[in-house]
C-alpha cells in the first residue's frame, strides 16, 4: 500500500476545483434570474429560474427575424460540427492514401505544400476564402459554411504518418489476394484507421463545433446562427438600461458544451488509443 | 500446380544495383525447390519478382508455361506466405483465408467449402473466429499458410516464413510445412536463408551469392559436390574449414604434410574438410585444439593447422590435451581453385602415412 500524502491530495484537490468551478458557476449562475446575477454576480449555489431559463433558450423565438431559437442554432452548430469532421477525415484519409501509396512525382513536395498551410491560421486567409465563396454564391448556404474548411493538412499529416506505418506486406497480401487500389483502402485501410479517426473526429467535431468568425461572415441570413454566434448577440445587447440576459448566455454556453462533451467521452477511449499505440 | 520457369532473369534497381543476375532456374511441377544465401544475395528480390511484386528488369519468368512478367501478383495464380505473416489484423482468421476468394468472385459455398478444408487440415478449426492478435507465433503462421492454401494457386511462394518462430516451433513447423507441401503437390518456392531448413525441406536447393545462383542441386548433392568454396562454407554446420594449400609434385601439401596424390598442376589451391570427414588418430596432422563444443552426441573441436582454423566432429569423450593429431580420408577431400574458388574435379588417392 502506498502511503496516503496529504499535502499531495491537497494540490490535486485544488487543481481539480481550479478546472471545474469555472463550469460549476456558469452552470450555477444560469439558474438565477438576469437580474440577480446583474445585482449579487456570479453564484456557486444553484437558483430557481434554471428551467424557465433553458426553456426559454431553447425555444424562444429571438433575433432580428423572430425565427432564431436555442435549438435552431444547436442543430446548425451540430450541422457545422459533424460536416468538419466527417468531410476532414474523408478528404485527408484520401490524400494521405495518396501521398502515402502512390509514387507519382513531386508527392514529397506536395506533402510539404499542404503541411506548409498548418502555418496559415484561418483568419490569414480568410478574405481571399471569403471573396471565392461570394463569387460562387454560396453565402449564406451549409456548403459554403463547411467546404472551405474541409482541406487539413493536420488530419494528412496524421494519417499519413498512421499509413507509413502499415507494413508493406500487408498491402503485397492485399495485392496478391487480388484487391486493388480502391479495395485496399476500403477492406484493409479504414478498419485499421478507426482509432486514428476517432481520434481526428473529436479535434475536427470541436474545431467546426468553436468555429465563430468564418459563420459570421459567411452567412447573413439568420436561420444559419450557430450557438456560438448566439451567445454573443445576447451579449450584445447592453444598450441604454438593459440588462443583458446573462442566465441565458450562461445557459446557451452551457448546452455548447454539452455535444462536445458528449463526444469526447464517446470516442475517448478509442482516441487515447489512436494517439499512443499504432496497431500492429 | 504448375511448372515454374526462370529464364536469365535479372534485376537492376533504380540507381543501378544489380539484386540479381542471369538467374536460369527449371522448376518441375509439384517441386519445392529452397532459395538460400546469406542476406542480401537477391533470394527475396527473386522471390517478389516470381510474385509480380517487383517488376522483372531482364529475362522472363513463366508460370504454367504462361509468361507472367507483366501480370499483377493477383493475375499470376500464385500465393505467397511473408516473414511477418502480413495477415489483416482487423479480420477473424475465417475472414483472412476468404478474403482473396471472394476478390475472386468464388461463390459463398465454395469459400466455405475451402476455409473450412484448410481449417482442417492446419487444426485451426477452432480459432476460425479470432482475430489474429489473439492467436500465438504458429497459430499466426498456420492461418497464414492456410490463406495460401484456400486459394489453390498454382505455386506457393514462402518468404522467410519461419524466421520470426522459435527455435523449437521452427523444428515442428519445418515438418508440417514439408508434409502439407507433399500432400496438396503444389510447386513451392521457398526462401531462407537458414541452411539447416533449406537442406532438410528442398527437392532441390538454390544456392544464391551476390545475386548469382552459385549451384542448384539435391541436398546431399550440393553438401556432397559444393560448387564453390562460398556453397562449401555456406551449407552444412558447422561450416567446411577452407585452408590455403599447395600441389607439389603431384602430392596436395598443407602444413607441410602430404595428405593425398593429386594429378593437378602444381601451385596454391584451396582444400576444403567437413568436420565430420576428419578423424582424431594416433598419426596425422597436428592440430593446436582452441575450444571444444559439447553437443552431447558429439563434440565439435575447433583448432589451428599451422596458422589455419579447422573443425572437426569427434564422437568420443575422452580428455583432449593441447594438441591432437587428425586424419582425412583422401576421396573425402575438396578442391577448389585458389582464385575463382570453383571445385576442382580431380581424383585424389592415398599417399603413404608420413613418417612420424
Amino acid at each position: 500500500m502506498q502511503k496516503i500524502k496529504p499535502f499531495d491530495h491537497l494540490i490535486l484537490i485544488l487543481g481539480v476545483l481550479f478546472l471545474c468551478a469555472p463550469v460549476v458557476m456558469a452552470l450555477m449562475s444560469s439558474t438565477h434570474a438576469a437580474i440577480d446575477i446583474h445585482s449579487n454576480g456570479l453564484s456557486l449555489l444553484p437558483g430557481g429560474n434554471g428551467i424557465e431559463t433553458y426553456t426559454k433558450v431553447l425555444t424562444h423565438r429571438g433575433g432580428f427575424t423572430g425565427d432564431v431559437t436555442g435549438l435552431l442554432m444547436l442543430r446548425n452548430s451540430l450541422i457545422m460540427g459533424l460536416g468538419f469532421a466527417v468531410g476532414k477525415i474523408a478528404l485527408s484519409m484520401m490524400a494521405a492514401y495518396a501521398l502515402v501509396y502512390f509514387r507519382f512525382r513531386f508527392a514529397t513536395l506536395l506533402f510539404w505544400a499542404i503541411f506548409a498551410t498548418l502555418l496559415l491560421p484561418l483568419e490569414v486567409r480568410i478574405m481571399p476564402s471569403y471573396q471565392v465563396m461570394s463569387e460562387l454564391h454560396l453565402l449564406n448556404t451549409y456548403t459554403g459554411l463547411i467546404v472551405p474548411l474541409l482541406a487539413s493538412a493536420t488530419g494528412t499529416f496524421f494519417f499519413r504518418q498512421f499509413f507509413r506505418s502499415v507494413p508493406d506486406e500487408l498491402l503485397e497480401a492485399a495485392r496478391i489476394d487480388g484487391a486493388g487500389p480502391v479495395k485496399f483502402f476500403i477492406d484493409i485501410l479504414v478498419p485499421l484507421s478507426k482509432t486514428m479517426m476517432a481520434a481526428i473526429f473529436i479535434i475536427m467535431f470541436i474545431y467546426g463545433w468553436n468555429q465563430y468568425l468564418w459563420p459570421l461572415l459567411m452567412t447573413t441570413d439568420e436561420s444559419f446562427y450557430t450557438l456560438m454566434r448566439g451567445i454573443k448577440s445576447i451579449l450584445q445587447v447592453w444598450v441604454g438600461s438593459q440588462i443583458p440576459d446573462y442566465n441565458e448566455a450562461f445557459a446557451l454556453a452551457v448546452l455548447a458544451m454539452v455535444p462536445p462533451v458528449a463526444v469526447v467521452v464517446i470516442f475517448q477511449r478509442m482516441f487515447i488509443k489512436g494517439l499512443t499505440e499504432s496497431d500492429k | 500446380m504448375a511448372e515454374l520457369t526462370l529464364k536469365s532473369v535479372g534485376k537492376t534497381y533504380a540507381g543501378g544495383v544489380d539484386a540479381v543476375t542471369d538467374v536460369n532456374i527449371d522448376i518441375k511441377d509439384g517441386e519445392f525447390i529452397v532459395l538460400v544465401g546469406p542476406s542480401g544475395c537477391g533470394k527475396s528480390t527473386l522471390l517478389r519478382m516470381v510474385a509480380g511484386l517487383e517488376t522483372v528488369t531482364r529475362g522472363d519468368v513463366h508460370i504454367g508455361g504462361r509468361r507472367v512478367n507483366d501480370l499483377d501478383p493477383a493475375e499470376r495464380d500464385i500465393a505467397m506466405v511473408f516473414q511477418n505473416y502480413a495477415l489483416y489484423p482487423h479480420m477473424s482468421v475465417r475472414d483472412n483465408m476468404a478474403y482473396g476468394l471472394k476478390n475472386r468472385g468464388e461463390s459463398k459455398a465454395v469459400i466455405e467449402e475451402r476455409v473450412a478444408e484448410a481449417a482442417r487440415m492446419l487444426e485451426l478449426g477452432q480459432y476460425l473466429d479470432r482475430k489474429p492478435r489473439a492467436l500465438s507465433g504458429g497459430q499466426r503462421q498456420r492461418v497464414a499458410m492456410g490463406r495460401a492454401i484456400v486459394r489453390q494457386p498454382k505455386a506457393f511462394l514462402f518468404d522467410e516464413p519461419l524466421s520470426n518462430l522459435d527455435a523449437k516451433l521452427r523444428v515442428s513447423m519445418r515438418m508440417e510445412i514439408r508434409k502439407l507441401q507433399q500432400r496438396l503437390g503444389t510447386t513451392s518456392l521457398y526462401v531462407t536463408h537458414d541452411q539447416l531448413e533449406a537442406m532438410t525441406l528442398a527437392d532441390r536447393l538454390v544456392v544464391l551469392n551476390g545475386g548469382r545462383v552459385e549451384q542448384i542441386g539435391a541436398p546431399l548433392e550440393v553438401y556432397r559436390k559444393p560448387a564453390s568454396t562460398f556453397v562449401a562454407s555456406f551449407i552444412g554446420a558447422p561450416a567446411m574449414s577452407l585452408l590455403d594449400a599447395q600441389i607439389e609434385g603431384g602430392q596436395l601439401l598443407l602444413a607441410g604434410q602430404a595428405l593425398a596424390g593429386v594429378g593437378i598442376a602444381p601451385g596454391p589451391v584451396t582444400l576444403g574438410l567437413r568436420a565430420e570427414d576428419l578423424r582424431i588418430v594416433a598419426n596425422g596432422l597436428r592440430m593446436r585444439v582452441e575450444y571444444v563444443e559439447e553437443l552431447g552426441a558429439q563434440r565439435i573441436v575447433h583448432g589451428m593447422v599451422g596458422d589455419q582454423a579447422v573443425a572437426v566432429i569427434d564422437q568420443h569423450d575422452t580428455p583432449l590435451g593441447p594438441d591432437v593429431r587428425i586424419a582425412v580420408d583422401p576421396t573425402r577431400l575438396h578442391l577448389f581453385d585458389a582464385r575463382s574458388g570453383r571445385r576442382m574435379e580431380t581424383r585424389l588417392h592415398r599417399v603413404a602415412e608420413p613418417a612420424q
